[in-house]
């Protein structure tokens, strides 16, 4: 037998679900990245970009773009090295499980950004990493000198 | 088999013959090479414009490594690490060369190669050639290059050896690298090649 009150309380709890459900949505990734930096080569060559994501939340999050005010394209690429070849290839996306972290680094995982500005060794570039599930998160990203 | 697991296959079974032999009593940090492939000779254009041949380059340590400017990437990666290796050496240094070859002339002019080359040190020389320039080379170091499909932007990859071959100052071939040996083996091994004895 289900009594009025008995009623609100589901009611409630489901408003409550409804609630929360919407502010996980909303709220940032629960991800933080770390080391973030672009090569910087010259003339208006393309550049690689790096970073470590930290996935600090239960659910796995898939990094599928990223976007730059600095640069006219930007894609996810991956180098291998093959039977003594080095291959680039772009990929579709890059996942971080739950709970640990995505490289991108030298030789790997890579940014690959064709510029739309002038950039100087020590400036540090907004860039914005989209993931699958819709989120966005900002990271400013130092131009560091080709030889680094 | 590829041309490149040729390539590791040859070298591995050189460097167990010459260890055999005894007359390797040198330790090498990367592959010892000397006397598996021909000695280092091209006909190429180098980042002046000029047609230049292995033999402009006698008298010094040379490094080939195959790769091209629109490689954001691993090219960047292999120079700075060979920058890093030259950095090591000190005033040793002096006696090297890197011979960074374009396999993709079409892009890779030598305007662009000038600026890309300087970049990573006063050292650092590019070349490129002619596809059939080219292809002569890498084939007389049993290795490749191919062109991916460009994107809908035009832009497009080049597939490349990830070898550095290391060349005496006579032009012999001696030592073959890789980038992930790492700046400190290879400063060590082309400090002890500075100071060989034999004549290459």
């Amino acid at each position: 037998m289900s009594t009025p009150e008995r009623r609100d309380a589901r009611w409630l709890l489901v408003a409550a679900c409804a609630l929360f459900a919407a502010s996980a949505l909303a709220a940032p990734p629960k991800a933080t990245v770390s080391g973030a930096w672009i090569r910087l080569l010259p003339g208006d060559l393309p550049l690689a970009g790096y970073f470590t994501l930290h996935n600090n939340g239960t659910r796995p999050l898939k990094l599928t773009g990223a976007t730059s005010p600095a640069f006219k394209r930007v894609q996810l690429h991956r180098s291998m090295t093959m039977h003594g070849m080095d291959e680039m290839k772009p990929i579709k996306a890059a996942d971080a499980p739950a709970e640990s972290t995505l490289t991108f680094a030298p030789g790997g995982y890579h940014l690959m950004m064709w510029r739309s500005r002038r950039l100087k060794p020590g400036m540090r570039i907004p860039v914005t990493l989209k993931f699958a599930d819709g989120q966005h998160l900002k990271v400013e990203f130092t131009v560091k000198r080709p030889g680094q | 088999m590829t041309r490149s697991l040729r390539l590791i296959a040859v070298c591995s079974l050189a460097a167990l013959a010459l260890a055999a032999c005894g007359s390797g009593k040198q330790h090498w940090n990367t592959n010892n090479i000397t006397g598996v492939m021909p000695n280092l000779r091209f006909t190429l254009t180098d980042e002046n414009g000029n047609t230049v041949h292995a033999s402009d380059y006698r008298g010094k340590i040379k490094l080939m490594y195959f790769g091209y400017t629109h490689c954001p990437d691993i090219c960047p990666l292999t120079l700075a690490t060979v920058g890093r290796t030259l950095k090591q050496l000190g005033h040793k240094a002096d006696k090297v060369r890197v011979l960074f070859v374009s396999v993709d002339p079409k892009r890779d002019t030598p305007d662009v190669l000038k600026t890309y080359t300087q970049a990573f040190g006063p050292r650092f020389l590019g070349l490129t050639g002619t596809q059939a320039q080219l292809k002569a080379l890498t084939k007389r170091y049993r290795v490749s290059y191919s062109y991916q499909k460009p994107d809908k932007n035009g832009a497009y990859a080049v597939n490349h050896s990830a070898a550095i071959f290391v060349f005496g100052p006579k032009g012999k071939v001696r030592l073959l690298m890789n980038r992930t040996d790492g700046a400190a083996a290879m400063a060590q091994d082309l400090a002890q090649l500075e100071s060989d004895t034999i004549q290459s």
